[in-house]
């Protein structure tokens, strides 16, 4: 047997031989074998290092550390660099390490699958990681595949089988796939020939590299510890001309005490080699551990959101989970939230809620009885796969007056019922305890299935030409005489059917608006009546349909029967002359009555909803689903409200029609003032997008922007574009409807590239895949069947209603912890450094250092890390709760406001003055000074050791102001680390370090002469009054002069924490709406053939062995139809004309 | 409000050591006093101007100066240097601390950091560096002129031990181990190249001799500024009775120990040979625009005089002052207005 593919471009066909492995290894394919990991145990030293000396500051340390190693420059000796390096990389190691043995182990899984591979004519169990390719390999129902195969035959009827590929493309409905006739007769449960293994499969093919994504914070960081680096080169050169003077001015005066060294006998060359040294000195402006520390935190905060009780989904037992640790302070920063609509906002459970029949509405309680009934709503599926099975509520209709009405034998309402139960493409099956199982395409057609079934009307089974109701207990066999599809733009199906009486029926449901013009002139009362209930159950939100019969004439049925299959027959304009046939039959339509179907919406949509966009965050919908369905849900979920101006719908099939309904909603927002934009196309965007920020603001009033897929294609046009962006960004509220994946993350894209603002994407599906990896951050919704969704998103979350709590309050802790942490870190290490700067002019600029050489060494990673790693990691200014209720607080976030550039400067300013501090305190008090005992103290050792204790205790001081949440931990570290400090100096400076390492511990003795004198507390004090009393002061003004909303907060939880009321803020408010119907059919076109075929039946008696060849012919041809006419769904360029609202 | 708490405390302490610091030369229960007497030499007028040009035998210059009032307690005396890189890079790590604490092998074979002052004639220099060659070496005496009926010149017994910290000279600076003669431990060692006499001929007492000499030590302990003063000698307090160093007319004896001096030039291959040394001197320090300095001065309960620390601690006291009453009563303001309602959004 010969297979070929284009896969991979080198490969252009593949030759294998079925069950032969010792030809096919002749091509060396590659096995099944599937690697993720990266490294094993020898290779993880080498690999890892190498790897990590290709990021640029493990680079730079490591080149700091060969400049220490040439005697003429070291001015700091060589474990100053090598501890903090070491450290930082045997911790990023052993990160690296976990990670991969993670890999490793789910690879192991996945690999030691089992399968049943046909060797030797015999079956045997084989691992999937050692199947070959062009083995043979049995599946049963319910397996897992892990290797692309190309299927030989199944048990099925025509070699059919259903495929779930939730893994692949996160959608959980089943795709048939068919074997070539000519091996499907080959029986068996299902075999199968694998034909790509290993890598080669379509799964790791398509399975790129996700994008690395950075924070905007990361971002400046990086350009700010570029800015630092000029700053320190431009210090070095200061330092280094200062050096060349200082050589020829002053110290070749003191050559009589200082020689020249050999080969450094010019000033210049010696100003060149300062220039270096002071590289070195000056390193920690930037040092090493903040890197570190950024990761650490953002580790911190991740497992705050794991750890979250209140984002833990109890009925999944499912916690939200921080699958990417370096975005955290991103969500603080969201300002444009993309959002799938089915199973993020809405439950993709319908349940049926009310109806109209004839003239009377029929709104039951809905009853919450799982288990009691035995109708269950098992929705797409065939399979019983173990893991799925989930038990969902039964959500139970019952109202006493429909009771009555059936039980009285109403025949409105029995036809009524009966129409349910007849026209759908529910499939109907008996599960293994013989009960009646469902296999829906649609969930709302579900929800109309049960419901009938729930009053009586049971659907029990059909086959392409009958299809039998058990009628309050009796069974009752229709012929299936014609059944007219459901397609986009009829929105509607009928089926026609001949009950036991003879009498031919036609049963419709569709579109309220569509439907209502087919009526008979006779139902015009019961119209408007209907009409009204319709307006009634849209306006809360539900999913509406219309219901009508047609009582047909048998002669008449025949005419266009044979009409409709010399239409069949024919070559060319055949849809047009079916299209033409079904609305020649339906009409004259008796109206039944309306059905109102909830899409139930996920818990806590609205209260989310209504509090992000408090928050400032604009919300845009992205679904598949139809426009109406859409708004619909718009409204449902607060995205839409009553109270805007105004909602733009852009439903234009040209680029030109788009641009100028565009045009049109940007003239109604702007009145007037926007007479320019009628005017030429190419001079205009750039005008435009000059005008556009300032446009922004003048727009008063909410405003919401609906636009269609198609349409969409065309705005995402490059000179559409800024129209749309425009348009869209003044909006509050945007719902693009019917988009593809890729629109969806074009759009995400559109508004990335053009806003500079953070976006967030949130979805469950495949389909969000892409827009989830393009947005900032990507949030999969968790515990749906897909998983493709979660595995490329970056946040987990069980529920839509977390990404509340997840912004509002981690992300917004995240985002303020990262700023301070950020600042704190700035300052500290600049009031650090900046010390030697000052010494330089008072030391001939010689590139002696202020401190003891171990002092520097255990500085950043030892004295002074743990504190602030302890406010980054738990500090907060309002307590969650107030987070929450005061979604305001979330707008620094969004402006940038807690650390941008000016803020660094601030900090850096702030660590100028310190260090000034630092160093002019001492030096006028060293100047010239005697210690209590008359001994000299103004000794280079006493003086680092003052300003050594100087610094930690200041900066102790200055972090404990900074902490505004104080937990045991922060107690800890702070007075640990002044106590480490001490402990450690003592050590160091004791006599028993000294007489084992002279060399290295010269400074003995020398913490306890100077902590003993009064004069260095002294100076110490003041030296922490001086830097911190203007920091506090000025805060303290600003506190109360110019508070912020959170300062306001801060304080009043503070007044309040004794006795604080537990209120509710936000009452939920209810729409309540004059809109028309949100009709909705989530309804694909073909299956209607698929019925009528037959070919997804089990037949019970085997077809003639005549018919088979023609049933094939059929066969290919149906499925060849479903394939053209999905991909033209998918492609979202059906030019299906939706009709406008 | 315990942010002007705070401040208020730090006032209290403020008051008290600027008080201290500023008052205390006028507070008599203190006797804090202080002189200083430049002796560089740089001015012709200067007796000590003779000194400045070498001169091979050694030269003695006298300074006359009065006393207005008696020093009582200790009296310390200290020797000045300004514009002397005590502190450069170069400078400070140009010592072998192991053969400071008389490890042997250190001894031999001295720490590269030491280079060029490493080693000589093939020998290891012993005190090896920088710092250790260039020390001072100016002998300063004291001398009371008595009043007219007697007018023989009181020499002030100045002591030269008790001058170094005691870890450096118990822990820190040790001669060699062993039993022998001091010379004995020092044999296979020459002498820094700029010092006349070796090291272990430094002081008589055998206790203060070697690198425990205590002017050694003091001079090892690198200043932190270009201008520094070291302790040279103490001149205890005899009694309560008698002042130690009564009002009157004192001279200071500045007698100059040779130096041998040599330039930079002459280093090669790293090494130092004596026959390159071009002059003989006095510890020059105006070549360098650097001064000399004698100071005598007793000490209050922190140290010496430091008007540096008192006027900070006045400025920065009476800004807190000032700041605290401003953010008293913008706290007392502003206390009551925590309440949700003036949470404006």
């Amino acid at each position: 047997m010969m297979f070929s593919s284009k896969k991979k471009l080198p490969e252009v066909e593949r030759v294998v031989k079925a069950n032969d492995r010792d030809y096919n290894e002749k091509f060396q394919y590659a096995d099944n074998r599937i690697h993720t990991s990266k490294y094993n145990v020898l290779t993880f030293l080498p690999i890892n290092l190498f790897e990590q000396f290709q990021r640029v500051a493990n680079a730079y340390f490591l080149f700091l550390l060969i400049l220490q190693l040439i005697p003429e420059i070291s001015s700091l000796t060589w474990f100053t660099t090598i501890v903090p390096l070491v450290l930082v990389i045997s911790m990023t190691a052993v990160k690296d390490a976990t990670d991969d043995y993670f890999r490793h182990r789910s690879d192991n899984q996945v690999n030691n699958r089992q399968s049943e591979v046909l060797i030797n004519s015999k079956l045997q169990n084989e691992k999937w990681m050692n199947v070959k390719v062009g083995d043979i390999i049995k599946l049963e129902n319910n397996q897992f595949v892990a290797a692309d195969l190309l299927l030989l035959s199944s048990s099925e009827p025509h070699g059919l089988c259903y495929v779930e590929t939730a893994e692949l493309d996160g959608e959980t409905n089943l795709k048939v796939r068919q074997a070539l006739p000519v091996t499907s007769e080959l029986g068996a449960d299902i075999s199968s020939l694998a034909k790509f293994d290993g890598p080669d499969t379509k799964l790791m093919q398509n399975s790129g590299k996700t994008k690395f994504k950075r924070t905007s914070i990361d971002r400046l960081m990086n350009t700010l510890v570029l800015w630092i680096f000029g700053f320190l080169v431009c210090l070095g050169i200061i330092l280094a001309i200062g050096n060349s003077i200082w050589e020829s001015k002053v110290g070749d005066q003191f050559r009589t005490f200082l020689f020249w060294r050999e080969g450094e006998k010019s000033s210049l060359f010696s100003g060149f080699l300062t220039f270096w040294s002071y590289v070195i000195i000056l390193n920690t402006l930037v040092p090493i551990s903040l890197y570190v520390s950024v990761e650490v935190i953002r580790l911190g905060h991740s497992y705050f959101i794991n750890w979250d009780r209140k984002m833990y989904y109890a009925a999944k037992a499912m916690p939200a989970e921080a699958r990417t640790t370096t975005l955290n302070e991103e969500l603080g920063q969201i300002e444009y939230i993309f959002s799938d609509k089915t199973g993020t906002l809405t439950q993709n459970i319908m349940t049926f809620k009310k109806c109209s029949i004839n003239g009377r509405v029929y709104a039951g309680e809905v009853l919450d009885d799982p288990g009691q009934k035995k109708e269950i709503t098992k929705k797409k599926e065939a399979t019983d796969v173990p893991g799925k099975s989930q038990s969902e509520r039964v959500l139970h209709f019952s109202d006493h007056s429909l009771m009555e009405a059936i039980e009285l034998g109403d025949p409105k309402v029995h036809e009524f019922l009966r129409l349910l139960a007849l026209c759908h493409t529910v499939m109907s099956e008996e599960d293994g305890a013989g009960q009646l199982v469902y296999q829906v395409q649609s969930p709302d057609e579900g929800a109309l299935v049960t419901a009938a079934r729930n009053f009586g009307f049971v659907f029990k089974s059909r086959t392409p030409e009958t299809i039998t109701v058990e009628e309050l207990g009796i069974p009752v066999t229709y012929q299936l005489l014609a059944f007219l599809d459901f397609n986009n733009i009829r929105k509607r199906m009928s089926v026609i059917v001949r009950n036991p009486e003879g009498q031919i029926k036609l049963y419709s449901k569709g579109a309220d608006t569509i439907l209502f013009e087919k009526l008979h002139p006779s139902n015009k009362d019961l119209l408007s009546l209907t009409s009204d209930h319709l307006s009634e159950f849209a306006g809360e939100g539900l999913r509406t349909l219309a219901i009508a019969y047609r009582v047909l004439d048998d002669k008449y049925f025949k005419v266009w029967q044979e009409m409709l299959e010399d239409a069949n027959a024919a070559t060319t304009e055949r849809d047009e002359r079916i299209s033409g046939l079904y609305e020649e039959i339906e009409r004259d339509l008796m109206l039944l009555g309306a059905t109102a179907v909830e899409d139930k919406l996920q818990e806590g949509v609205i209260e989310t909803v209504t509090s992000l966009s408090l928050a400032n965050i604009k919300i845009w919908i992205l679904t598949g689903d139809k426009q109406e369905t859409a708004i619909n849900i718009g409204y449902a979920c607060n995205v839409l409200t009553d109270a805007m101006e105004a909602v733009f719908v852009i439903t234009g099939n040209t680029a030109l029609e788009v641009r100028q309904e565009l045009r049109k909603a940007k003239e109604n927002l702007f009145g007037q003032n926007t007479s320019f934009s009628n005017g030429h196309v190419l001079n205009e965007s750039k005008q435009q997008l000059e005008l556009d920020s300032g446009a922004e603001e003048a727009v008063t009033g909410e405003y919401a922007l609906v636009i269609n897929g198609h349409s969409l294609a065309h705005a995402l046009e490059s000179d559409v574009e800024n129209d749309l962006l425009e348009l869209a960004c003044m909006c509050k509220a945007v719902v693009c409807c019917r988009v593809t994946p890729l629109q969806k993350a074009q759009v995400v894209e559109l508004v990335k590239k053009h806003r500079n603002a953070v976006t967030l994407a949130i979805g469950d599906g495949a389909n969000d895949v892409s827009m989830i990896k393009s947005a900032h951050i990507g949030i999969g919704i968790s515990g749906q069947e897909g998983l493709q969704a979660v595995l490329a998103s970056d946040y987990a979350l069980a529920q839509f209603r977390y990404l509340q709590r997840l912004l509002l309050v981690h992300g917004r802790w995240s985002y303020y912890r990262m700023c301070k942490f950020l600042c704190y870190f700035f300052y500290k290490n600049f009031a650090f450094t900046l010390v030697h700067f000052w010494f330089a002019f008072f030391c001939g600029f010689s590139a002696q250092t202020v401190y003891d050489q171990w002092f520097i060494t255990l500085f950043n990673i030892v004295y002074t890390s743990l504190p602030v790693l302890a406010m980054g990691i738990f500090d907060q200014d309002v307590s969650d709760q107030n987070s929450m209720d005061y979604p305001q607080l979330y707008e620094p976030g969004q402006l940038n406001l807690l650390f941008n550039k000016r803020i660094f400067f601030i900090c850096v300013a702030h660590g100028i003055y310190t260090s000034l501090a630092l160093f002019f305190i001492p030096y006028g008090s060293f100047y010239n000074v005697a210690g209590e005992d008359g001994q000299h103290i103004a000794d280079y050792q006493s003086f680092a050791v003052t300003m050594a204790t100087s610094l930690v205790i200041v900066v102790s001081v200055q972090i404990a102001l900074d902490t505004s949440y104080w937990t045991v931990i922060n107690h800890v570290f702070i007075w640990g680390s002044v106590a480490t400090y001490f402990s450690i100096l003592l050590a160091m400076h004791s006599n028993g370090v000294f007489r084992i390492f002279p060399h290295q511990f010269p400074f003995v003795g020398n913490a306890w002469h100077s902590l003993s004198q009064k004069f260095v507390w002294l100076v110490v004090l003041l030296i922490t009054v001086a830097s911190v009393m203007p920091v506090v002061a000025f805060r303290f003004l600003k506190m109360y002069l110019y508070p912020s909303l959170s300062d306001q907060i801060r304080r009043w939880q503070k007044a309040q924490r004794k006795e604080r009321p537990i209120r509710s803020r936000r009452p939920q408010t209810r729409r309540s709406s004059s809109r028309r119907s949100g009709y909705a059919f989530a309804h694909q076109e073909g299956y209607g053939e698929l019925i009528t075929s037959g070919k997804n039946m089990r037949a019970k008696n085997p077809a003639p062995t005549a018919g088979l060849e023609k049933m094939l012919y059929n066969n290919t041809s149906w499925i060849e139809n479903l394939c053209k006419k999905t991909t033209d769904m998918v492609s979202g360029f059906s030019h299906d004309k939706t009709a406008k609202l | 409000m315990h942010i002007a708490l705070l401040d208020l405390l730090f006032l209290l302490i403020v008051d008290y050591v600027s008080f201290r610091f500023l008052f205390a030369p006028r507070n008599c229960l203190l006797n804090f006093f202080l002189l200083q007497i430049d002796y560089t030499g740089t001015e012709p007028s200067s007796p000590c101007n003779k000194c400045l040009s070498p001169n091979v035998t050694s030269c003695v210059c006298t300074i006359n100066f009065t006393l207005e009032q008696s020093f009582e307690g200790n009296v310390f005396m200290y020797y000045g240097l300004s514009n002397f890189y005590q502190n450069h890079r170069r400078y400070v790590k140009s010592r072998d601390d192991s053969q400071l604490n008389g490890d042997p092998s250190a001894l031999l074979n001295p720490s590269k950091e030491c280079e060029p002052y490493r080693r000589n004639e093939d020998k290891p220099i012993a005190p090896c560096g920088a710092i250790a060659n260039s020390m001072f070496n100016d002998t300063l005496e004291l001398f009371l002129v008595a009043n007219e009926s007697d007018p023989t010149p009181v020499q002030i017994p100045l002591k030269r031990k008790g001058i170094a910290w005691w870890t450096d000279k118990n822990v820190k600076f040790r001669n060699p181990p062993g039993k022998e003669s001091l010379e004995e431990k020092f044999k296979d060692t020459i002498k820094p190249v700029n010092w006349h006499k070796p090291v272990f001929m430094l002081d008589p007492d055998e206790d203060n001799n070697g690198f425990i000499n205590e002017d050694f030590i003091v001079w090892m302990r690198t200043a932190a500024l270009p201008t520094f003063r070291k302790l040279y000698r103490l001149i205890e307090r005899r009694n309560d009775l008698h002042p130690t160093l009564p009002a009157g007319q004192y001279y200071l004896n500045i007698t100059y120990s040779i130096l041998f001096l040599w330039l930079c030039a002459h280093i090669e291959f790293k090494r130092l040979s004596l026959s390159y040394v071009s002059y003989v001197t006095y510890y020059p320090v105006h070549s360098f625009d650097g001064r000399k300095r004698m100071i005598l001065s007793t000490i209050s309960w922190m140290g010496g005089k430091n008007p540096f620390l008192g006027i900070a601690y006045i400025t920065i006291g009476s800004i807190s002052f000032l700041l605290g009453v401003v953010l008293l009563v913008i706290n007392h303001k502003y206390r009551n207005s925590s309440n949700t309602a003036d949470i404006t959004i």
